[in-house]
């Protein structure tokens, strides 16, 4: 099977769906590999180092597609790409399903198979081919690195011999990937960070990195599966613009990353928070490329709004070509891998990763695909954040979510005990009705001295369920720490048999029952004993 | 003193012991009031046996022979002593349960002397209403036979005393070490344990209709057969299971006082053994939910070895371990901020605690957050891990539950496993052919970097395979507890001074 890898066409892309190092694991997978000549180029990869891990080189793009079984693409193909493409192929690249609805019949009558790296599903399994995160993490770094240029002074505070210079003050709105990594790397460079979010979750994640998160007093939980966020209530947004607007006064720089699905990005910084920026402010706006955060902001352009840089440029991971383009290929990679290789490669429907990803199958539309996951949080706390954003996984917060919830939560061990404890009443109301037939049985008994004896042994009984009754109510809320000595107590004080023992010892001494009854003794104070000394011993040990 | 006012003075007492007693366990229920709870217990204890020691010693015949009980007080508290002051906290889980089998045979005794005493007793009074008789040369008078009440109350103290004296004995033996602690399946074993079941009732009818001491020889059948029954339950109870049958064993040497109090119509023992009973039923039963488990399977055991149908060979290693050093660890943990110590049984073994408590001063003096994870059923006891701890003089309120620490493992940097297995074991969780599918978990995979300290590969007590091990963020330290936890502490001790 024949992989080919164009050069990207679209103007200021520079990355490339490959990288020396991706070919090699492409060719030992038992995949061949073609690349069109200058592919690499633009993210300093050159033809050389491709030919040399056992890339086949082509001449031109025409040569490259008619060749290739599987295109691997960065950005979605134009139509001229698609018109090279052969009848049947299979693609993988960006594809933007929801926005390209042209594109995705023009490759329907091809009977293209399409995956798309922007659909592939965001479970804890899939994360090693999550292209989005990968980018993203780039695009926060980027973005901080571009703001540092453009912002007129230091992002550390100093204080040097000739005066004093403050620290920049750096507002992430929306801190999913992008927005952690923006964060983090504006920490490292000695800026004060806030953040803002609407989803709950990610407070930790924002505190975690050494951001300040930033909340509105309205509690409602943006959290809109899937690692996105919703769109929030006309209320929120209210008073999450009124934060902005006095953040706006203060903060030197704004990187804004907020998204929601298939929708244009919401608007969140408007113009008179721009205009109440600081001259020489800057706002790096992420979402730029789906409309933008930002009042001002022209996809693609940077502009200056009074004295305000708007940085809207949207190919801010070209700016790291090659280290984009190589996590990129790996992503592939490692997709390539769990559909089977070079020698087993095939659809799998029932792969969540495959299906999630697969838009057409032989010119069939797959999309979307029906699984939705259940978002992972971290613990959904009920103090709500603000702003919109994308996705929570962050790569470099290594947290391994489970998408599973527990099977049964288990109560905690205090509160509503007669709810849980079924057996125990079960055992009691047989206790009762056992007594209930003795009665029976000692009232239909002609001999006074039999009935005499069930009437005693029905006042035991009551004593007995009493006394059983007390030691659960007891011992219900017990903490776990003190199990075991509240265990080894009770075991003591069932040593009580003693007194039993006790009183069988009157009468001969060489009687049986009177050698049995003080070997009880014996044994019983031996538990006595050692039970209440090791429970003391026990609780010496606690402190506070 | 006549009968009814030595009788007067025992109830009295016995309703200030029972109070006592009641005090001591909800006394147990806190740690602050712990101490005062344990000391109400004892005072509860002396109380009555001096009561019956101060009647016996004014001449009371009729209650205890002092010349010999004496000697049996104060070399059994002698022995009691020695032993709580000898072990090891380590030994706990051993000496709790051997304690559990002195009280089941100290019932059986007193059954066998009971039963033995009121034959006498009325052989006795044959006797003497005999030589009347013929004395006075009227009708013979027949052998007054022994209430079927008591003769009932007899069996059911022994029946319970034998169960609980041989599964202690077993239980001990398991936790040493001394028998595997994996789980004796004999076929069709609920069947046996039926027809034993049966059969120890069934002997009960010709016990009672046997005259005199006639019945000793089924009592002694059944005794055997309620040995081999409780040896049959405990051994059919996997090591996973080993905190919930300690608490059962427990409860049954309180039923067991309380059916002996039945017998001896003795108010006091019935109420301390029903507390006792009670308490104990209680506390296995929150463990078993806990576990999410049932306490019938585990009363009637073959739990902990749900047939490997297949399971247990899909649970084949996916995958390599990755290992990491003493130097590593350090390392990762000088940068670290917040550290969870999740504690197994094998700190237990190793006897970890204080070299563990150790670290945590260290990192603590680092400004390293460290707390404890503590599983409801680590270890081989309940609470097992806290006494531990508490031995080390850990804080307990650094030492959280599983449900107030599950929530912070995604903040937390390094999680510490040492020596636990199957409670950190993400296969609980998602891999419904698993044995233990279903219990609770401690989360520690959610923390960017887990750590296990272990000597060994093998699977834990309940004999599963751990996913946790091929998780990318786990690295393995293949070590002994103790000897990993001083290598930790010195390589930080240096670095702090370097």
């Amino acid at each position: 099977m024949r992989i080919g890898i164009p050069k990207e066409i679209h103007a200021g892309e520079r990355r490339v769906a490959a990288s020396p190092d991706s070919v090699k694991k492409l060719v030992a997978m038992g995949f061949e590999v073609s690349i069109e000549t200058g592919a690499g180029d633009a993210a300093c990869y050159t033809d050389a180092g491709f030919a040399a891990q056992g890339a086949k080189i082509e001449a031109d793009a025409a040569a490259l597609w008619s060749c290739a079984d599987l295109v691997l693409k960065v950005r979605p193909p134009v139509d001229s790409e698609v018109d090279l493409m052969r009848e049947g192929g299979s693609l993988i690249s960006f594809v933007w399903p929801a926005r390209q609805k042209p594109l995705l019949d023009k490759l329907a009558a091809k009977k293209a198979t399409v995956l798309a790296m922007d659909c592939i599903p965001r479970i804890s399994r899939a994360q090693k081919m999550d292209a989005l995160s990968s980018m993203a993490n780039i695009s926060g770094y980027r973005a901080v690195i571009e703001a540092a240029r453009l912002y007129g002074s230091f992002m550390t505070g100093q204080i040097t011999a000739a005066g004093k210079v403050n620290p920049a003050k750096v507002l992430v709105i929306g801190a999913g990937v992008a927005g952690l990594a923006a964060l983090g790397t504006a920490k490292s460079l000695g800026a004060i960070v806030r953040a803002f979010d609407t989803r709950a979750a990610v407070k930790d994640q924002i505190v975690s990195m050494g951001g300040e998160f930033l909340e509105v007093k309205i509690q409602e939980d943006g959290e809109g599966g899937g690692g996105y966020a919703k769109e929030m209530s006309p209320a929120f947004i209210e008073a999450e613009m009124a934060l902005f607007a006095a953040q706006a006064k203060e903060v030197d720089i704004v990187i804004t990353t907020a998204l929601i699905p298939n929708r244009p990005a919401p608007k969140l910084w408007l113009d008179y928070m721009v205009d109440s920026m600081k001259p020489g402010s800057v706002v790096v706006d992420l979402a730029a490329e789906n409309g933008g955060n930002c009042a001002y902001t022209v996809p693609g352009e940077v502009v200056v709004k009074n004295g305000v840089t708007i940085f809207g440029r949207t190919d801010l991971t070209s700016d790291l070509a090659t280290t984009a383009s190589q996590l990129y290929a790996q992503n592939m990679v490692h997709l390539l891998t769990d559909m089977g290789g070079g020698t087993k490669y095939h659809i799998n429907l029932e792969d969540e990763a495959v299906r999630g990803a697969l838009v057409l199958h032989n010119g069939e539309l797959m999309w979307p695909a029906p699984v939705v996951q259940p978002t992972p949080v971290a613990a959904p706390k009920p103090t709500a954040a603000v702003a919109a954003a994308e996705p929570i996984r962050a790569p470099e917060m290594k947290f391994k979510e489970e998408t599973l919830s527990h099977p049964k939560k288990v109560a905690s061990s205090s509160g509503a005990a007669s709810a849980k404890t079924a057996p125990l009443t079960w055992v009691m109301v047989g206790i009762l009705l056992i007594g209930l037939l003795a009665l029976k049985f000692g009232a239909g008994n002609p001999d006074p001295n039999a009935a005499h004896g069930m009437a005693i042994f029905a006042e035991r009984l009551t004593v007995f369920v009493l006394a059983c009754f007390v030691g659960w109510q007891v011992v219900w809320n017990v903490t776990p720490a003190l199990h075991t000595p509240l265990m080894s107590v009770t075991n003591a004080i069932s040593g009580i048999i003693l007194v039993g023992g006790m009183l069988h010892t009157a009468g001969n001494t060489q009687s049986a029952p009177v050698i049995l009854g003080i070997v009880a003794v014996l044994l019983a104070t031996i538990n006595v004993a050692g039970g209440f000394l090791v429970t003391r011993r026990m609780l010496k040990m606690f402190r506070k | 003193m006549n009968d009814k006012v030595y009788e007067a003075f025992l109830s009295l007492t016995w309703v200030v012991a029972g109070v006592l007693f009641i005090s001591s366990l909800k006394g147990l229920s806190h740690p602050e009031t712990a101490r005062r709870g344990n000391g109400y217990g004892i005072v509860g204890m002396t109380a009555a046996v001096f009561a019956v020691l101060g009647l016996a010693f004014m001449g009371e015949s009729a209650v205890g022979n002092l010349p010999i009980l004496i000697p049996a007080l104060l070399i059994g508290g002698a022995i009691g002593s020695l032993l709580a002051a000898r072990v090891e906290m380590t030994g706990m889980p051993e000496l709790v349960a051997i304690l559990h089998s002195f009280v089941g045979l100290a019932a059986v005794l007193v059954g066998y002397a009971s039963y033995l005493g009121e034959a006498g007793h009325l052989r006795e009074k044959f006797e003497v209403a005999k030589l009347a008789a013929e004395q006075a040369h009227t009708q013979l008078p027949a052998l007054e036979p022994m209430s079927g009440l008591l003769l009932g109350e007899i069996w059911v103290d022994v029946l319970i005393g034998a169960i609980t004296f041989t599964g202690s004995v077993v239980a001990f033996l398991k936790l040493r070490g001394s028998l595997s602690g994996s789980p004796l399946l004999l076929p069709a074993r609920h069947l046996l344990n039926a027809c034993t079941a049966t059969a120890c009732v069934g002997l009960a009818v010709p016990f009672a209709m046997a005259d005199g001491t006639g019945g000793l020889l089924f009592l002694l059948i059944m005794t055997l057969l309620a040995g081999l029954l409780g040896i049959h339950l405990v051994a059919a109870i996997g090591g996973a299971d080993m905190p919930v049958v300690v608490s059962m064993l427990n409860s049954y040497s309180g039923w067991t006082a309380s059916a002996a109090g039945f017998m001896l119509n003795n108010d006091l023992l019935i109420i301390v053994g029903a507390l006792v009973g009670s308490s104990g039923a209680i506390l296995s039963y929150i463990m078993c939910r806990a576990m999410n488990r049932s306490i019938w399977n585990v009363i009637f055991g073959g739990f902990g070895a749900t047939p490997p149908a297949g399971s247990a060979q899909a649970q084949q290693p996916q995958g390599d371990v990755v290992a990491t050093s003493v130097e590593e660890l350090s390392v990762e943990l000088e940068n670290s901020k917040h550290v969870i110590i999740v504690p197994g049984y094998g700190m237990a073994v190793a006897r970890a605690q204080h070299a563990v408590r150790q670290l945590v001063d260290v990192l603590k003096e680092r400004g390293v957050t460290t707390k404890f994870a503590i599983h409801p059923v680590a270890g081989r006891l309940p609470g097992h891990m806290n006494v531990l701890l508490a031995e080390a003089n850990v804080p307990y309120d650094i030492v959280e539950e599983m449900d107030e620490i599950n929530p912070d493992f995604p903040k937390t940097d390094v999680v510490l496993v040492i020596g636990a297995n199957d409670i950190v074991n993400p296969g609980a969780q998602t891999d419904a052919s698993s044995p233990i599918y279903g219990m609770p978990v401690l989360e520690c995979w959610k923390a960017k970097r887990v750590v296990v300290v272990k000597r060994s590969r093998n699977s834990g007590y309940a004999g599963v395979d751990n996913p946790l091990f091929y998780l990318e963020n786990t690295r393995m330290l293949f070590a002994d507890a103790k000897v990993g936890m001083e290598g930790l502490v010195t390589r930080l001790k240096v670095g702090k001074a370097a």
